[in-house]
Protein backbone atom coordinates (compact mmCIF):
# COMPACT_ATOMS: atom_id res chain seq x y z
CA UNK A 1 0.00 0.00 0.00
CA UNK A 2 2.63 2.39 -0.55
CA UNK A 3 1.13 4.95 -2.31
CA UNK A 4 -1.33 5.61 0.28
CA UNK A 5 1.56 6.49 2.41
CA UNK A 6 2.29 9.22 0.23
CA UNK A 7 -0.65 11.77 1.79
CA UNK A 8 0.61 14.75 0.53
CA UNK A 9 -0.18 16.06 4.05
CA UNK A 10 2.42 13.59 5.18
CA UNK A 11 4.91 15.71 2.60
CA UNK A 12 3.73 18.89 3.74
CA UNK A 13 3.93 18.08 7.20
CA UNK A 14 7.65 16.92 7.04
CA UNK A 15 8.64 20.00 5.01
CA UNK A 16 7.14 22.28 7.47
CA UNK A 17 9.80 20.83 10.33
CA UNK A 18 12.35 20.74 7.72
CA UNK A 19 11.84 24.47 7.12
CA UNK A 20 11.47 24.96 10.61
CA UNK A 21 14.57 23.79 11.95
CA UNK A 22 16.50 24.95 9.14
CA UNK A 23 14.38 28.91 9.82
CA UNK A 24 15.48 27.91 13.54
CA UNK A 25 19.43 27.71 12.78
CA UNK A 26 19.07 30.45 10.08
CA UNK A 27 18.18 32.77 13.79
CA UNK A 28 20.94 30.86 15.24
CA UNK A 29 23.85 31.27 13.35
CA UNK A 30 22.78 33.92 11.46
CA UNK A 31 25.51 34.26 8.50
CA UNK A 32 25.18 34.79 4.66
CA UNK A 33 26.22 31.20 4.46
CA UNK A 34 22.50 29.95 5.78
CA UNK A 35 20.35 32.03 3.81
CA UNK A 36 16.41 31.93 4.82
CA UNK A 37 14.04 28.94 3.69
CA UNK A 38 11.45 30.95 2.21
CA UNK A 39 14.33 33.27 0.23
CA UNK A 40 15.45 29.47 -1.39
CA UNK A 41 11.92 28.67 -2.19
CA UNK A 42 11.64 32.50 -3.69
CA UNK A 43 14.64 32.22 -5.36
CA UNK A 44 13.65 28.59 -7.17
CA UNK A 45 10.43 29.90 -8.27
CA UNK A 46 11.94 32.81 -10.21
CA UNK A 47 15.02 31.27 -11.55
CA UNK A 48 13.79 27.62 -12.03
CA UNK A 49 12.71 28.13 -15.61
CA UNK A 50 15.12 30.49 -16.87
CA UNK A 51 18.70 29.43 -14.71
CA UNK A 52 17.84 25.91 -13.10
CA UNK A 53 15.63 24.04 -15.25
CA UNK A 54 18.15 22.48 -18.51
CA UNK A 55 20.74 21.97 -15.72
CA UNK A 56 18.01 19.87 -13.88
CA UNK A 57 17.13 18.34 -17.63
CA UNK A 58 20.88 17.44 -17.92
CA UNK A 59 21.04 15.59 -15.03
CA UNK A 60 17.37 13.42 -15.53
CA UNK A 61 19.35 12.52 -18.67
CA UNK A 62 22.70 11.51 -17.25
CA UNK A 63 20.83 9.24 -14.79
CA UNK A 64 18.31 7.88 -16.99
CA UNK A 65 20.80 6.60 -19.08
CA UNK A 66 23.17 5.43 -16.60
CA UNK A 67 20.71 3.36 -15.13
CA UNK A 68 19.00 2.20 -18.42
CA UNK A 69 22.82 0.44 -19.56
CA UNK A 70 22.94 -0.79 -15.41
CA UNK A 71 19.44 -2.73 -16.10
CA UNK A 72 19.89 -3.81 -19.42
CA UNK A 73 23.10 -5.46 -18.37
CA UNK A 74 22.97 -5.94 -14.69
CA UNK A 75 19.19 -7.54 -15.02
CA UNK A 76 20.43 -10.00 -17.76
CA UNK A 77 24.01 -10.88 -15.92
CA UNK A 78 21.71 -11.58 -12.65
CA UNK A 79 19.57 -13.73 -14.03
CA UNK A 80 22.00 -15.90 -15.88
CA UNK A 81 24.01 -16.14 -12.43
CA UNK A 82 21.20 -16.86 -10.03
CA UNK A 83 19.68 -19.40 -12.35
CA UNK A 84 22.63 -21.98 -13.60
CA UNK A 85 25.09 -22.50 -11.17
CA UNK A 86 28.05 -22.77 -13.72
CA UNK A 87 27.98 -19.42 -14.91
CA UNK A 88 27.67 -17.57 -10.76
CA UNK A 89 31.05 -20.22 -10.68
CA UNK A 90 32.87 -18.16 -13.22
CA UNK A 91 31.20 -14.75 -13.01
CA UNK A 92 30.78 -14.28 -8.83
CA UNK A 93 34.60 -14.18 -8.19
CA UNK A 94 35.30 -11.41 -11.09
CA UNK A 95 32.17 -9.61 -9.71
CA UNK A 96 33.14 -9.58 -5.84
CA UNK A 97 37.00 -8.73 -7.02
CA UNK A 98 35.29 -5.66 -8.62
CA UNK A 99 32.33 -4.88 -6.35
CA UNK A 100 34.45 -3.18 -3.55
CA UNK A 101 36.69 -0.94 -5.46
CA UNK A 102 36.01 2.55 -5.14
CA UNK A 103 34.77 3.29 -8.64
CA UNK A 104 35.48 6.90 -8.39
CA UNK A 105 38.80 6.46 -8.07
CA UNK A 106 38.53 5.50 -11.81
CA UNK A 107 37.26 8.76 -12.89
CA UNK A 108 40.41 9.66 -14.24
CA UNK A 109 40.58 6.98 -16.65
CA UNK A 110 37.45 6.67 -17.64
CA UNK A 111 38.23 10.41 -18.31
CA UNK A 112 41.20 9.31 -20.47
CA UNK A 113 39.24 6.88 -22.78
CA UNK A 114 35.48 8.51 -22.62
CA UNK A 115 36.42 12.29 -22.98
CA UNK A 116 34.97 15.04 -21.06
CA UNK A 117 31.41 14.64 -22.24
CA UNK A 118 28.35 12.91 -21.38
CA UNK A 119 29.79 9.31 -22.07
CA UNK A 120 31.93 9.89 -18.84
CA UNK A 121 28.87 10.44 -16.63
CA UNK A 122 27.02 7.81 -17.82
CA UNK A 123 29.66 5.45 -17.15
CA UNK A 124 30.65 6.54 -14.20
CA UNK A 125 26.67 5.77 -13.03
CA UNK A 126 26.92 2.58 -14.97
CA UNK A 127 30.14 1.47 -13.10
CA UNK A 128 28.70 2.48 -9.73
CA UNK A 129 25.20 0.93 -9.72
CA UNK A 130 26.38 -2.34 -11.93
CA UNK A 131 27.75 -4.47 -9.27
CA UNK A 132 24.82 -3.94 -6.38
CA UNK A 133 22.32 -4.52 -9.34
CA UNK A 134 23.85 -7.93 -10.36
CA UNK A 135 24.26 -9.07 -7.07
CA UNK A 136 20.89 -7.92 -5.87
CA UNK A 137 19.06 -10.30 -8.59
CA UNK A 138 20.90 -13.08 -8.60
CA UNK A 139 20.05 -13.28 -4.63
CA UNK A 140 16.79 -12.99 -5.93
CA UNK A 141 16.66 -15.82 -8.37
CA UNK A 142 18.06 -17.95 -5.82
CA UNK A 143 15.66 -16.96 -3.60
CA UNK A 144 12.86 -18.93 -5.79
CA UNK A 145 11.41 -21.49 -4.12
CA UNK A 146 12.83 -25.04 -5.35
CA UNK A 147 8.92 -26.24 -5.08
CA UNK A 148 8.59 -23.41 -8.21
CA UNK A 149 11.23 -24.71 -10.16
CA UNK A 150 10.41 -28.96 -9.80
CA UNK A 151 6.57 -27.99 -10.90
CA UNK A 152 8.32 -26.54 -14.25
CA UNK A 153 10.91 -29.17 -14.13
CA UNK A 154 8.07 -31.77 -14.02
CA UNK A 155 6.50 -30.28 -17.33
CA UNK A 156 9.01 -30.31 -19.48
CA UNK A 157 9.25 -26.71 -19.31
CA UNK A 158 12.68 -25.15 -20.95
CA UNK A 159 14.95 -22.90 -19.33
CA UNK A 160 13.56 -20.19 -21.24
CA UNK A 161 10.54 -20.63 -20.43
CA UNK A 162 11.10 -20.88 -16.67
CA UNK A 163 13.24 -17.46 -16.92
CA UNK A 164 10.28 -16.11 -18.90
CA UNK A 165 7.27 -17.76 -16.55
CA UNK A 166 9.25 -17.65 -13.38
CA UNK A 167 12.54 -15.83 -13.15
CA UNK A 168 11.73 -12.63 -14.77
CA UNK A 169 8.11 -12.17 -12.79
CA UNK A 170 9.77 -13.21 -9.50
CA UNK A 171 12.66 -10.37 -9.81
CA UNK A 172 10.65 -7.51 -10.26
CA UNK A 173 10.55 -6.31 -6.76
CA UNK A 174 14.09 -6.95 -6.58
CA UNK A 175 14.48 -4.86 -9.93
CA UNK A 176 12.99 -2.02 -8.14
CA UNK A 177 14.75 -2.41 -4.82
CA UNK A 178 18.05 -2.31 -6.84
CA UNK A 179 16.83 1.08 -8.80
CA UNK A 180 15.71 2.51 -5.27
CA UNK A 181 19.68 1.88 -4.22
CA UNK A 182 21.29 3.08 -7.64
CA UNK A 183 19.17 6.13 -7.79
CA UNK A 184 21.11 7.23 -4.48
CA UNK A 185 24.16 6.29 -5.38
CA UNK A 186 23.83 7.79 -9.27
CA UNK A 187 23.14 11.02 -8.15
CA UNK A 188 26.01 11.34 -5.57
CA UNK A 189 28.16 10.28 -8.53
CA UNK A 190 27.07 12.79 -10.99
CA UNK A 191 27.07 15.75 -8.61
CA UNK A 192 30.97 14.32 -8.89
CA UNK A 193 31.43 13.85 -12.01
CA UNK A 194 29.05 17.26 -13.47
CA UNK A 195 31.99 18.91 -11.80
CA UNK A 196 34.63 17.94 -14.56
CA UNK A 197 34.11 18.79 -18.54
CA UNK A 198 30.90 20.27 -18.70
CA UNK A 199 28.92 23.39 -18.30
CA UNK A 200 25.39 21.68 -17.20
CA UNK A 201 24.11 19.12 -14.97
CA UNK A 202 23.17 20.10 -11.07
CA UNK A 203 26.59 18.95 -9.69
CA UNK A 204 27.88 22.29 -12.17
CA UNK A 205 25.54 24.39 -11.06
CA UNK A 206 26.03 23.86 -7.10
CA UNK A 207 29.68 24.10 -7.09
CA UNK A 208 29.71 27.29 -9.59
CA UNK A 209 26.89 28.87 -7.40
CA UNK A 210 28.85 27.95 -4.03
CA UNK A 211 32.13 29.44 -6.25
CA UNK A 212 30.78 32.52 -6.91
CA UNK A 213 29.65 33.35 -3.43
CA UNK A 214 25.65 32.55 -4.57
CA UNK A 215 24.56 30.42 -1.50
CA UNK A 216 20.74 30.93 -2.60
CA UNK A 217 21.23 30.06 -5.33
CA UNK A 218 23.81 27.12 -4.16
CA UNK A 219 21.42 25.75 -1.48
CA UNK A 220 18.49 25.96 -4.75
CA UNK A 221 20.31 23.65 -6.52
CA UNK A 222 20.70 21.35 -3.03
CA UNK A 223 16.93 21.14 -2.60
CA UNK A 224 16.01 20.68 -6.54
CA UNK A 225 18.49 17.82 -6.09
CA UNK A 226 16.88 16.40 -3.42
CA UNK A 227 13.19 16.87 -5.09
CA UNK A 228 14.96 15.15 -8.20
CA UNK A 229 15.61 11.78 -5.88
CA UNK A 230 11.98 12.06 -4.29
CA UNK A 231 10.35 12.35 -7.41
CA UNK A 232 12.37 9.16 -8.54
CA UNK A 233 11.86 7.67 -5.44
CA UNK A 234 8.11 7.63 -5.66
CA UNK A 235 7.98 6.68 -9.82
CA UNK A 236 9.56 3.90 -7.95
CA UNK A 237 7.18 2.76 -5.72
CA UNK A 238 3.95 3.69 -7.94
CA UNK A 239 5.66 1.31 -10.73
CA UNK A 240 5.85 -1.08 -7.54
CA UNK A 241 2.21 -0.69 -6.90
CA UNK A 242 1.39 -1.27 -10.70
CA UNK A 243 3.62 -4.41 -10.93
CA UNK A 244 3.83 -6.29 -7.95
CA UNK A 245 -0.24 -6.33 -7.54
CA UNK A 246 0.79 -9.58 -5.41
CA UNK A 247 2.10 -7.63 -2.52
CA UNK A 248 -0.83 -5.48 -1.39
CA UNK B 1 1.02 -48.45 -15.95
CA UNK B 2 3.80 -47.43 -13.87
CA UNK B 3 6.92 -49.40 -13.30
CA UNK B 4 9.73 -49.13 -11.51
CA UNK B 5 12.79 -51.65 -12.28
CA UNK B 6 15.76 -52.28 -10.03
CA UNK B 7 16.20 -48.82 -9.77
CA UNK B 8 19.20 -47.08 -7.59
CA UNK B 9 20.02 -43.56 -7.34
CA UNK B 10 22.81 -42.25 -5.69
CA UNK B 11 23.46 -38.70 -4.62
CA UNK B 12 27.23 -36.95 -5.22
CA UNK B 13 28.56 -36.22 -1.81
CA UNK B 14 31.96 -34.26 -2.42
CA UNK B 15 34.05 -37.32 -3.32
CA UNK B 16 31.24 -40.04 -2.76
CA UNK B 17 28.81 -41.14 -4.09
CA UNK B 18 25.67 -41.99 -1.27
CA UNK B 19 23.12 -44.74 -2.07
CA UNK B 20 19.93 -43.34 -1.53
CA UNK B 21 17.41 -45.83 -3.48
CA UNK B 22 18.63 -49.24 -3.79
CA UNK B 23 17.31 -51.21 -6.04
CA UNK B 24 13.50 -50.30 -5.90
CA UNK B 25 10.74 -52.19 -7.79
CA UNK B 26 7.09 -50.88 -7.85
CA UNK B 27 4.22 -51.66 -9.99
CA UNK B 28 1.42 -49.10 -10.53
CA UNK B 29 -1.48 -49.91 -12.23
CA UNK B 30 -3.31 -47.46 -15.05
CA UNK B 31 -5.83 -45.65 -12.70
CA UNK B 32 -4.60 -46.57 -9.22
CA UNK B 33 -3.54 -44.97 -6.14
CA UNK B 34 -0.21 -46.13 -4.47
CA UNK B 35 0.93 -44.58 -1.41
CA UNK B 36 4.82 -44.77 -0.43
CA UNK B 37 5.13 -44.68 2.57
CA UNK B 38 8.60 -44.29 4.92
CA UNK B 39 10.62 -42.76 7.41
CA UNK B 40 11.83 -39.19 6.83
CA UNK B 41 15.25 -39.44 4.52
CA UNK B 42 14.13 -42.73 3.48
CA UNK B 43 14.09 -41.70 -0.36
CA UNK B 44 10.51 -41.19 -0.74
CA UNK B 45 11.02 -38.02 -1.78
CA UNK B 46 13.97 -38.75 -4.27
CA UNK B 47 12.10 -41.44 -5.73
CA UNK B 48 9.01 -38.93 -6.11
CA UNK B 49 11.83 -36.54 -7.73
CA UNK B 50 12.85 -40.17 -10.35
CA UNK B 51 9.24 -40.42 -11.52
CA UNK B 52 8.81 -36.37 -12.42
CA UNK B 53 11.63 -36.60 -14.48
CA UNK B 54 13.56 -34.35 -12.37
CA UNK B 55 16.29 -36.53 -11.45
CA UNK B 56 17.69 -38.18 -14.52
CA UNK B 57 20.86 -39.65 -13.36
CA UNK B 58 19.64 -43.29 -12.15
CA UNK B 59 20.55 -46.53 -12.43
CA UNK B 60 16.95 -48.98 -13.67
CA UNK B 61 14.27 -48.00 -15.32
CA UNK B 62 11.52 -46.11 -14.33
CA UNK B 63 8.53 -46.31 -16.97
CA UNK B 64 5.27 -44.57 -17.76
CA UNK B 65 3.27 -46.93 -19.96
CA UNK B 66 6.40 -48.73 -21.01
CA UNK B 67 8.65 -45.67 -22.06
CA UNK B 68 11.02 -44.23 -19.96
CA UNK B 69 9.66 -41.19 -17.97
CA UNK B 70 10.52 -38.07 -19.85
CA UNK B 71 8.70 -34.71 -19.14
CA UNK B 72 8.82 -33.69 -22.77
CA UNK B 73 6.58 -36.53 -23.48
CA UNK B 74 4.80 -37.67 -20.80
CA UNK B 75 2.18 -35.31 -19.27
CA UNK B 76 3.22 -35.39 -15.03
CA UNK B 77 1.36 -33.33 -12.49
CA UNK B 78 3.11 -32.36 -9.37
CA UNK B 79 1.89 -31.11 -5.91
CA UNK B 80 4.80 -30.68 -4.25
CA UNK B 81 5.25 -30.61 -0.35
CA UNK B 82 4.81 -26.23 -0.14
CA UNK B 83 2.21 -26.60 -3.40
CA UNK B 84 4.58 -25.15 -5.83
CA UNK B 85 2.53 -22.39 -6.43
CA UNK B 86 4.14 -18.95 -7.72
CA UNK B 87 3.13 -15.75 -5.44
CA UNK B 88 3.59 -13.31 -8.09
CA UNK B 89 0.95 -15.33 -10.52
CA UNK B 90 -3.19 -15.28 -9.55
CA UNK B 91 -4.72 -18.85 -8.71
CA UNK B 92 -5.86 -18.53 -12.42
CA UNK B 93 -2.63 -17.60 -13.85
CA UNK B 94 -1.38 -20.36 -11.80
CA UNK B 95 -3.32 -23.32 -12.60
CA UNK B 96 -3.24 -22.24 -16.45
CA UNK B 97 0.33 -22.45 -15.89
CA UNK B 98 0.74 -26.15 -16.58
CA UNK B 99 -1.36 -26.51 -19.35
CA UNK B 100 0.30 -23.08 -21.11
CA UNK B 101 4.24 -24.85 -20.70
CA UNK B 102 2.83 -28.05 -21.94
CA UNK B 103 0.16 -27.03 -25.24
CA UNK B 104 0.43 -23.78 -25.60
CA UNK B 105 -1.17 -20.51 -24.32
CA UNK B 106 -4.10 -20.87 -26.85
CA UNK B 107 -4.64 -24.36 -26.29
CA UNK B 108 -6.27 -24.57 -22.22
CA UNK B 109 -9.54 -26.67 -21.87
CA UNK B 110 -11.52 -24.04 -20.83
CA UNK B 111 -14.55 -26.36 -20.27
CA UNK B 112 -12.20 -28.52 -18.25
CA UNK B 113 -11.13 -25.69 -16.41
CA UNK B 114 -14.36 -24.55 -15.48
CA UNK B 115 -15.43 -28.33 -14.35
CA UNK B 116 -12.66 -28.17 -12.22
CA UNK B 117 -12.89 -25.13 -10.92
CA UNK B 118 -16.26 -26.30 -9.64
CA UNK B 119 -15.14 -29.62 -8.58
CA UNK B 120 -12.58 -28.44 -6.33
CA UNK B 121 -14.47 -25.72 -5.24
CA UNK B 122 -12.21 -22.69 -6.67
CA UNK B 123 -13.91 -20.40 -8.51
CA UNK B 124 -14.57 -17.71 -5.70
CA UNK B 125 -10.60 -17.64 -5.49
CA UNK B 126 -9.30 -17.24 -9.42
CA UNK B 127 -8.64 -13.36 -9.01
CA UNK B 128 -6.88 -13.89 -5.48
CA UNK B 129 -2.74 -14.22 -5.15
CA UNK B 130 -1.85 -17.36 -3.32
CA UNK B 131 -0.26 -15.04 -0.32
CA UNK B 132 -4.47 -14.60 -0.23
CA UNK B 133 -5.02 -17.86 0.58
CA UNK B 134 -5.73 -20.69 3.05
CA UNK B 135 -3.37 -23.89 3.33
CA UNK B 136 -6.09 -25.91 2.41
CA UNK B 137 -7.45 -23.46 -0.92
CA UNK B 138 -3.39 -23.76 -2.11
CA UNK B 139 -3.61 -27.39 -1.95
CA UNK B 140 -7.16 -27.14 -3.87
CA UNK B 141 -5.30 -25.03 -6.41
CA UNK B 142 -2.21 -26.98 -7.05
CA UNK B 143 -4.74 -29.90 -7.50
CA UNK B 144 -6.37 -28.20 -9.70
CA UNK B 145 -2.95 -27.32 -11.85
CA UNK B 146 -2.26 -30.30 -11.98
CA UNK B 147 -5.42 -31.82 -12.64
CA UNK B 148 -6.14 -29.23 -16.15
CA UNK B 149 -2.82 -31.11 -16.75
CA UNK B 150 -5.22 -34.90 -17.85
CA UNK B 151 -2.19 -36.11 -16.35
CA UNK B 152 -0.95 -39.74 -17.56
CA UNK B 153 0.83 -39.47 -13.89
CA UNK B 154 0.05 -37.30 -10.28
CA UNK B 155 2.56 -37.12 -7.82
CA UNK B 156 1.97 -35.97 -4.54
CA UNK B 157 4.60 -35.28 -2.21
CA UNK B 158 3.34 -35.11 1.68
CA UNK B 159 0.82 -32.85 -0.23
CA UNK B 160 -1.67 -32.97 3.14
CA UNK B 161 0.86 -32.95 5.97
CA UNK B 162 1.10 -28.92 6.19
CA UNK B 163 -2.82 -28.76 6.42
CA UNK B 164 -4.40 -28.55 10.10
CA UNK B 165 -6.34 -32.09 11.15
CA UNK B 166 -10.20 -30.73 10.07
CA UNK B 167 -8.65 -29.19 6.85
CA UNK B 168 -6.40 -32.11 5.69
CA UNK B 169 -9.71 -34.40 6.09
CA UNK B 170 -11.93 -32.03 4.09
CA UNK B 171 -9.43 -31.55 1.51
CA UNK B 172 -8.62 -36.01 1.32
CA UNK B 173 -12.41 -35.98 1.00
CA UNK B 174 -12.71 -33.82 -2.18
CA UNK B 175 -9.10 -35.15 -3.47
CA UNK B 176 -10.49 -38.86 -3.74
CA UNK B 177 -13.81 -37.62 -5.14
CA UNK B 178 -11.71 -35.64 -7.67
CA UNK B 179 -9.99 -39.17 -8.31
CA UNK B 180 -12.97 -40.87 -8.63
CA UNK B 181 -14.18 -38.58 -11.79
CA UNK B 182 -10.98 -38.45 -13.09
CA UNK B 183 -9.00 -41.98 -12.36
CA UNK B 184 -5.56 -40.19 -12.78
CA UNK B 185 -2.87 -42.69 -12.15
CA UNK B 186 -1.78 -41.60 -8.29
CA UNK B 187 1.75 -42.11 -6.59
CA UNK B 188 1.53 -40.15 -2.94
CA UNK B 189 4.04 -40.01 -1.08
CA UNK B 190 3.74 -39.55 2.82
CA UNK B 191 5.10 -40.65 6.11
CA UNK B 192 0.81 -40.51 7.65
CA UNK B 193 -0.09 -44.37 7.72
CA UNK B 194 -3.74 -43.20 8.15
CA UNK B 195 -3.59 -41.36 5.00
CA UNK B 196 -1.59 -43.87 3.37
CA UNK B 197 -4.55 -46.33 4.26
CA UNK B 198 -7.45 -44.10 3.45
CA UNK B 199 -5.99 -42.44 0.17
CA UNK B 200 -4.36 -45.85 -1.46
CA UNK B 201 -5.20 -48.99 -3.21
CA UNK B 202 -1.77 -50.02 -2.68
CA UNK B 203 0.59 -49.08 0.34
CA UNK B 204 4.29 -49.32 -0.57
CA UNK B 205 6.77 -49.22 2.23
CA UNK B 206 10.25 -47.35 1.54
CA UNK B 207 13.02 -48.16 4.24
CA UNK B 208 15.18 -45.68 5.71
CA UNK B 209 18.38 -45.17 3.70
CA UNK B 210 19.22 -46.23 1.37
CA UNK B 211 15.95 -46.28 0.32
CA UNK B 212 14.33 -49.74 -0.48
CA UNK B 213 10.85 -51.01 -1.07
CA UNK B 214 10.56 -53.55 1.16
CA UNK B 215 6.78 -54.71 0.70
CA UNK B 216 3.78 -53.48 -1.02
CA UNK B 217 0.69 -54.42 1.03
CA UNK B 218 -3.19 -54.14 -1.00
CA UNK B 219 -5.30 -52.01 0.70
CA UNK B 220 -9.01 -52.88 1.24
CA UNK B 221 -9.84 -49.88 3.29
CA UNK B 222 -9.35 -47.56 0.54
CA UNK B 223 -11.50 -44.31 0.49
CA UNK B 224 -13.21 -45.54 3.75
CA UNK B 225 -14.69 -42.59 6.03
CA UNK B 226 -14.65 -43.79 9.54
CA UNK B 227 -12.52 -46.81 9.39
CA UNK B 228 -10.38 -46.67 12.41
CA UNK B 229 -12.70 -48.90 14.73
CA UNK B 230 -12.49 -51.61 11.91
CA UNK B 231 -10.12 -54.52 12.51
CA UNK B 232 -8.87 -54.37 8.89
CA UNK B 233 -7.79 -51.10 9.55
CA UNK B 234 -6.08 -52.19 13.13
CA UNK B 235 -4.21 -54.81 11.49
CA UNK B 236 -3.41 -52.78 8.62
CA UNK B 237 -2.00 -49.72 10.34
CA UNK B 238 0.33 -52.59 12.50
CA UNK B 239 1.45 -54.64 9.77
CA UNK B 240 2.74 -51.20 8.63
CA UNK B 241 3.92 -49.82 11.96
CA UNK B 242 5.46 -53.61 12.20
CA UNK B 243 7.44 -53.28 9.33
CA UNK B 244 8.46 -49.13 9.71
CA UNK B 245 9.71 -50.41 13.05
CA UNK B 246 11.61 -53.68 11.93
CA UNK B 247 12.93 -51.05 9.16
CA UNK B 248 14.36 -48.17 11.65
Amino acid sequence: MRLKEYKIVNFIIAFIIIFGLWQIAVMIINKPLFPQPYAIIINIVRTFHKDIAIHVVYSLIRIIVGLLFTLSIGIPVGILMGYFKKVDSILSPIIYFNYPIPKIALLPIVMLIFGLGDSTKVVMIFLITFFPVVVNIKDEVKNIPEDVFYTMYSLGATHFQIIKEIVLPGIIKAILTSLRISIGTAISVLFFTENFGTEYGMGYFIMDSWMRINYIQMYSGILILSLIGLFLFILIDVLEEILCPWRK
Amino acid sequence: MIEIKNLDVYYKNVDKHVKVIDNANLTVKKGDICAIIGPSGGGKSTLLKVLAGIIVDYEGKVLIDGKTVNPKIHRIGLIPQNYGLIKWKTVEENIFLSTKIKDGKGNIDLNFYEKILKELKLKDFVKRYPGELSGGQMQRVSMARALLLKPNLLLMDESFSALDAMTRENVQKLFLEVWEEHKVTTIIVTHDIKEAIYLSKNIAVISSSPGKIVEVISNPLFGRVNMEMEIEYIQINSKLRKTLKGDS
